[in-house]
């Protein structure tokens, strides 16, 4: 079953290289909708109080390098696996109801996409996961820079894309260093092996812990981008087809903060205690900066772009504040934040297509005659900036929730990005759609209803939007166990706050903050 | 007197038996008219038939000719590397230009005396079968750099290898006399107790010998500093044998630098270690920044070249069993990566005024996807990027290096391949995202753009399976080794065991 996960985009992208160029988008659209069907039906099967491996795989896969072919289903993978799923669909029918250069190839870079992606998410062996996490950025650099746009005045394509892969892959070279270090040091002169849950439990010694911290964490923060990190993101952003932008800043960005609950929260628990401040300095910092460039930014893309930086530092304050809620709030945000970067990233490029610019000083009015486009950019914009009664409020919730009561100072500046994010996705939403727009002329191509071709890609992420609203319990109840238990290799204690999130035991009682949280679990229906 | 007669082990000697009467029977059949045009196919029937004696010794341990030569599992791994690649060498030299200037014959007949000295190389386990095998390596390889008689470049290169590798080689042997006069012996074993066991420990004159050899040594792989012949001669020489020097030399001469330093000088391994991986991490800088700024293809796989020599030097100065395994699992998988390359280039050479020129693969994305996806396919896997021999080859280093408490040379190793990226990409970018359209219509000139005496432009070179099927085949290795390495990665470590079991 796992096994058919990892594989069946990869085949179906090597099926459609032979098709004819008309069907291969829709061969590939398919693709992505078995591979969604498989990842619901584990989805489905998952065993929600457990915190371990489920649909396990261990296979010895280069034995004298004690690589394994490893994988497995936890509650911290597991709805990251359906955000993949479904923001993939979502990028390859946006594409596939338009015309692409050499579109074979196109879509079976995209297939290949997601098998590296799903693979770095479902991947136990700590070199299988480097191997899927670097294997992720070749297709990515060929979508970029083959059917990316040269910017006038700035770096072509090309050379965007390879800023970015020499970016990206400065951190995933360094990690794979550590993580054979790290095998080494643990194995200590005995059996080698790569498996996760085997370095974990014959631990490292905290000399080594400390390099080996920073050489993974700073592969993550590359790939988050985190600030001071961030210098390939801007050209890559405006050099990025937008199809592939869809997935790329939907799922890309959360495979760095899934590594860390993954990888340096199990693996080096000492360490990221002692450099826990610093991470957190680092993440408040990605939070004002990308609020702040979000709001002076006049290009859509980078607008969407800088939020995300904003949004991923809340995430990976989330899972620093080293307590359950924290990680369970920064779980729900990455899905949260997936669903909303994703539509909107839709949205932009309807409105790039329409009106000619990426510049929201020259767009606007478009709700005039558009209000079902209208309705659904409002929806995921109130979503973005983490409106009451949405996901991404009470996933910030958990997160403020948590780092309130492990570091208070750093949760009021980090309450600054709640607010200021408010005004990033308002300020976008009004130009694109309120806003008169600047020439009379523009507002006559550009106000019209969207296609239903458009709507088929773009309602059912916001209906996922809206369900989650509806419905967080779905994911914070499946992964409280596994986030429990990941926390609790960092704090060493038996760490009854994770109760919270479960919300079914009265041992959470014990948690003076518990009172607070009661009136979110009865909003629900 | 009792006169012992020397025990002669035929089965043993069989592959080198067997290049000889090859390289002897190619040579005479440019005499005879009817064998004329059967120069290729004999040389590949000699190839071939020396692998299959290679592989009919494999798993054997034993010294030939009085202790002169080993044959063990090294010596094989890395013969056959040597051989696949002057097979691969062989076919694309198909229609070679320098093949018709310097006579089919003769320069398939240099080509074998040249692998002969390979295998004869990976074997030696005496200082004077080990001058004599290097030799023997060399000389065919000088005259074959200047085959292109009518191309400046050509001769050049040629006279270029010569000079320096005459320096390495006399550095070299004078490193030789040195051990030999500090320990009175020439056979590696008798080294090794001479040093370990008659008070010459860290004896200067020990000392002087290990560096001088270790600088020859150098020289043969193209370790900077003493890279500085390789661009030049890289570029100069006809592409087939480009690729040859690039792969075979690579991997003879690091098979004997294993053997020398980890068997002979073993005794002295706390002293050249730390001075090996210094070579090593300056390798690693200077080839890849060198690589930056190169246009020509050829001369950026040439200093590519140094900076690999510098991660698989790595292997050598750990020590270890799994440094010898890691050096040839990286030499067989360089193999595949760069006959891939050197083909597409060679392709490109005869379809493009443009010479190796980066602009003659640009637009090769869509214009020649059989030919861009073995390039492309290369360069990603010289970069070490996953789903590649390269990744799996880099990984086997680095293991090898922290294994051996040399973390640090694997962190340059890291740096250098983030480097290295910036040169293997640009030339990915510019088969795919670049319109081609050029070279289309730069293609009436039948006289290559710089120099007048290049290649004139072959028509018909779009329908080479020559060309285009030793390509995918290389690519194919190339990705099928980074997906199921397990093979190659045994096929290593039967090596590594070899010299340390």
């Amino acid at each position: 079953m796992i096994n058919a996960l990892l594989w069946a985009p990869l085949a179906f992208g090597i099926v459609g290289l032979f098709l004819p160029k008309r069907a291969t988008g829709w061969w590939a659209t398919l693709g992505a909708v078995v591979t969604l069907g498989i990842a619901i039906s584990i989805a489905v099967g998952f065993d929600s109080g457990s915190s371990g491996l489920q649909h396990a795989v261990d296979v010895s896969w280069i034995s004298g390098l004690g690589v394994d072919y490893s994988l497995g289903i936890d509650g911290l993978n597991l709805f990251l696996i359906l955000l993949t799923a479904v923001l993939w669909i979502g990028g390859i029918a946006f594409a596939a109801f338009r015309e692409q250069e050499r579109p074979q190839l196109f879509f079976f870079l995209m297939l290949v996409a997601e098998t590296a992606t799903l693979g770095s998410f479902l991947a136990q062996d700590l070199l299988l996961f480097v191997l899927f996490f670097d294997f992720m950025l070749v297709p990515f650099y060929f979508l970029f820079g083959s059917w990316g746009s040269d910017r006038e005045g700035g770096p072509t394509a090309a050379a965007a894309t390879l800023k970015m892969m020499i970016f990206t892959l400065i951190g995933s070279l360094l990690m794979l260093v550590a993580a054979v270090a790290a095998a080494i040091i643990s194995a200590d002169g005995g059996h080698l092996t790569f498996s996760i849950a085997a370095i974990q439990q014959q631990g490292l010694g905290v000399g080594s812990q400390r390099w080996l911290f920073w050489f993974f964490t700073a592969a993550f923060l590359v790939k988050m981008p985190a600030f001071l990190l961030h210098g390939w993101m801007p050209d890559a952003y405006r050099a990025a087809p937008l199809p592939v932008l869809v997935v790329f800043s939907g799922v890309l960005a959360k495979v760095g903060a899934y590594g860390f609950l993954r990888v340096v929260l199990p693996l080096f628990p000492d360490a990221t205690i002692e450099f826990q401040e610093v991470v957190l300095v680092i993440a408040l910092a990605s939070i004002l900066y990308g609020s702040v460039m979000a709001f002076t930014q006049t290009n859509m893309r980078l607008i969407a772009g800088y939020s995300s930086v904003a949004q991923l530092g809340f995430i990976t304050a989330g899972i620093f504040a080293l307590r359950a809620d924290g990680a369970d709030g920064a779980i729900l945000q990455m899905v949260n934040h997936g669903l909303v970067v994703a539509p909107l990233f839709v949205i932009v490029a309807i409105l790039v297509e329409r009106t000619g610019t990426e510049d929201i000083r020259e767009v606007g009015g478009m709700a005039l005659r558009a209000p079902v486009l209208a309705a659904l950019f409002l929806i995921v914009a109130l979503a973005t900036l983490a409106m009451p009664g949405s996901a991404n409020f009470i996933g910030e919730f958990y997160i403020l929730n948590g780092l309130f009561q492990a570091k208070i100072v750093f949760a009021f500046v980090a309450i600054s990005g709640v607010a200021m994010s408010a005004y990033y996705a308002l300020r976008l939403y009004q130009h694109a759609m309120h806003n008169r727009p600047p020439s009379q002329q523009n507002n006559g191509i550009a106000s019209r209803e969207i296609g239903w071709r458009d709507g088929i890609v773009l309602a059912p992420l916001v209906l996922c939007i809206l369900a989650l609203a509806l419905y967080p319990q779905l994911i914070l109840h499946r992964t409280a166990p596994t986030v429990q238990q990941t926390v609790a290799s960092v704090t060493g204690g038996s760490a009854p706050e994770a109760q919270l999130a479960s919300n079914n035991g009265p041992t959470g009682l014990k948690r003076p903050n518990n009172g607070r949280l009661r009136p979110i679990d009865r909003e629900e229906p | 007197v009792n006169f012992q007669e020397p025990v002669i082990d035929y089965a043993g000697l069989a592959p080198i038996i067997a290049l000889t009467v090859g390289l002897c029977v190619v040579l005479l059949s440019a005499v005879f008219k009817p064998l004329k045009r059967g120069a290729p196919a004999l040389t590949l029937l000699t190839l071939a038939s020396t692998a299959g004696l290679l592989i009919w010794q494999w798993g054997e341990s034993k010294s030939l000719i009085t202790g002169a030569l080993r044959l063990d599992d090294l010596a094989i791994s890395i013969s056959l590397i040597a051989i696949l690649t002057a097979g691969f060498c062989v076919v694309i030299s198909t229609r070679e230009r320098a093949v018709e200037e310097a006579g089919s014959g003769e320069y398939h007949a240099l080509l074998i005396g040249s692998v002969l000295g390979m295998v004869l190389l990976s074997q030696a386990q005496n200082l004077v079968t080990f001058f004599v095998a290097l030799e023997t390596l060399s000389i065919p390889l000088y005259i074959l750099c200047a085959t292109n008689l009518r191309r400046e470049g050509s001769l050049e290169s040629g006279l270029k290898y010569l000079i320096i590798g005459s320096l390495g080689s006399a550095t070299l042997l004078y490193g030789m006399a040195f051990l030999y006069g500090g320990t009175g012996s020439t056979g590696f074993e008798g080294i090794a107790i001479g040093i370990a066991h008659n008070g010459m420990l860290g004896d200067p004159l020990i000392l002087i010998g290990i560096a001088m050899c270790a600088v020859g040594l150098a020289f043969k792989t193209s370790i900077a500093p003493f890279h500085q012949w390789t661009p030049d001669v890289y570029q100069g020489a006809p592409t087939p044998i480009t690729s040859f020097m690039a792969v075979a030399t690579k991997a003879a001469a690091f098979a004997v630098f294993l053997r020398f330093f980890d068997v002979a000088l073993g005794p002295q391994v706390a002293e050249w270690q730390p001075a090996l991986a210094v070579l090593a991490a300056i390798s690693i800088v200077v080839g890849n920044v060198g690589a930056l700024g190169q246009d020509s293809l050829k001369r950026m796989l040439g200093y590519s070249g140094v900076a690999q020599a510098g991660y698989m030097l790595g292997g050598i100065v750990v020590a270890s069993e799994a440094g010898v395994s890691s050096l040839v699992f990286y030499l067989a998988g360089y193999a595949f990566m760069n006959l891939a390359a050197f083909t597409v280039i060679v392709a490109r050479e005869r379809e493009t005024p443009f010479g190796d020129s980066i602009r003659s693969v640009q637009g090769l994305g869509a214009e020649r996807p059989l030919l861009a996806w073995p390039l492309t396919i290369a360069m990603l896997a010289l970069a070490g990027l996953p789903a590649t021999v390269g990744f799996i080859g880099k990984l086997y280093l680095i293991e090898a290096l922290v294994e051996g408490d040399y973390t640090w040379l694997a962190v340059f190793i890291a740096v250098g391949t983030m480097i290295s990226l910036a040169y293997y990409l640009r030339v990915v970018a510019a088969m795919w995202m670049r319109p081609g359209g050029e070279t289309v219509a730069g293609a009436t000139p039948a006289i290559a753009g710089a120099s007048p005496e290049a290649d004139p432009v072959d028509p018909d070179a779009r329908r080479r399976w020559y060309l285009v099927g030793p390509a995918l085949l290389a690519a194919a290795a190339t990705v099928f080794f980074g997906v199921i390495p397990q093979p190659l990665v045994e096929f290593a470590a039967r090596a590594g065991a070899s010299l340390f079991g």
